[in-house]
């Protein structure tokens, strides 16, 4: 291997290209969906078990532990579901240069942001 | 050429489809749930259950179960392939992914029909 090439010590200088950081909050958040998915049943399961469960729900739905694991896995699977999306559109052939998936990237970013403050706002 | 057998349809190009079908399902019940919570202001037990109640629906939550479990081994193969080399360990951190996703599927159906 050639030894002339260019070498970046500037550690300050090096990091992730923004479709990679898109990437890997994709497998984090769909850790913490897979987690999150948990707690989604068991409500789900109290909710239809009878009006008293239903009620049970809406009263545990106050404390704000619950919230925030509610919050926490509803905001994961948003941003799983924006950044799957960009990559069935990418799948479909748009936007597969370089710049467009920088581009998407940012797009995802601020439409999961807002969808992600949108949710804090309804749960709480 | 190198053969995994954990993955879900033993060949890369089943896999991604599997994983792309299972997302589009998944999206699909997602979005119809969030529709449904946010156009009943003031949802209620009647209309929650009321829902589930109704065979389509059970059909739609069995299928979004069932693409869970799919689109979960694929993403969770590729993770934990990636990033945990020791086979036995790997093994064993995949088996308990499985169990998880077998456990999930099998709560969804008693939830659905244990009404």
């Amino acid at each position: 291997m050639t030894t002339k090439r260019p070498v970046n010590l500037e550690i300050s200088t090096i990091h992730f290209p923004i479709p990679a950081i898109a990437s890997i909050l994709h497998r984090i958040s769909g850790i913490v969906a897979f987690v999150g998915i948990a707690f989604l049943l068991y409500g789900l399961d109290q909710s239809l078990a009878g009006e008293a469960g239903f009620a049970a729900v809406a009263e545990l739905m106050t404390h704000p532990l619950s919230k925030l694991v509610v919050w926490g896995t509803l905001s994961a699977l948003a941003y799983h579901l924006v950044a799957g999306i960009r990559h069935l559109v990418m799948d479909m052939g748009v936007g597969e240069t370089l710049e467009g998936g920088r581009l998407s990237t940012k797009i995802t970013f601020v439409v999961s942001a807002v969808l992600i403050v949108l949710l804090g706002v309804w749960i709480w | 050429m190198v053969k995994s057998v954990t993955n879900l349809g033993r060949t890369g190009a089943y896999d991604w489809l599997m994983q792309r079908v299972s997302a589009v399902v998944l999206a699909l019940y997602t979005l119809f749930l969030t529709g449904f919570v946010l156009g009943s202001s003031d949802l209620d037990y009647a209309q929650w259950a009321g829902l589930f109640d109704q065979m389509w629906m059970r059909i739609f939550s069995l299928l979004a179960l069932i693409s869970l479990g799919i689109h979960s081994w694929v993403g969770l193969w590729t993770v934990t392939t990636d990033y945990i080399k020791p086979t036995a360990l790997r093994f064993v951190i995949q088996a308990g992914c499985g169990l998880i996703m077998f456990i999930y599927l099998v709560w969804g159906v008693e939830i659905l029909w244990g009404l």
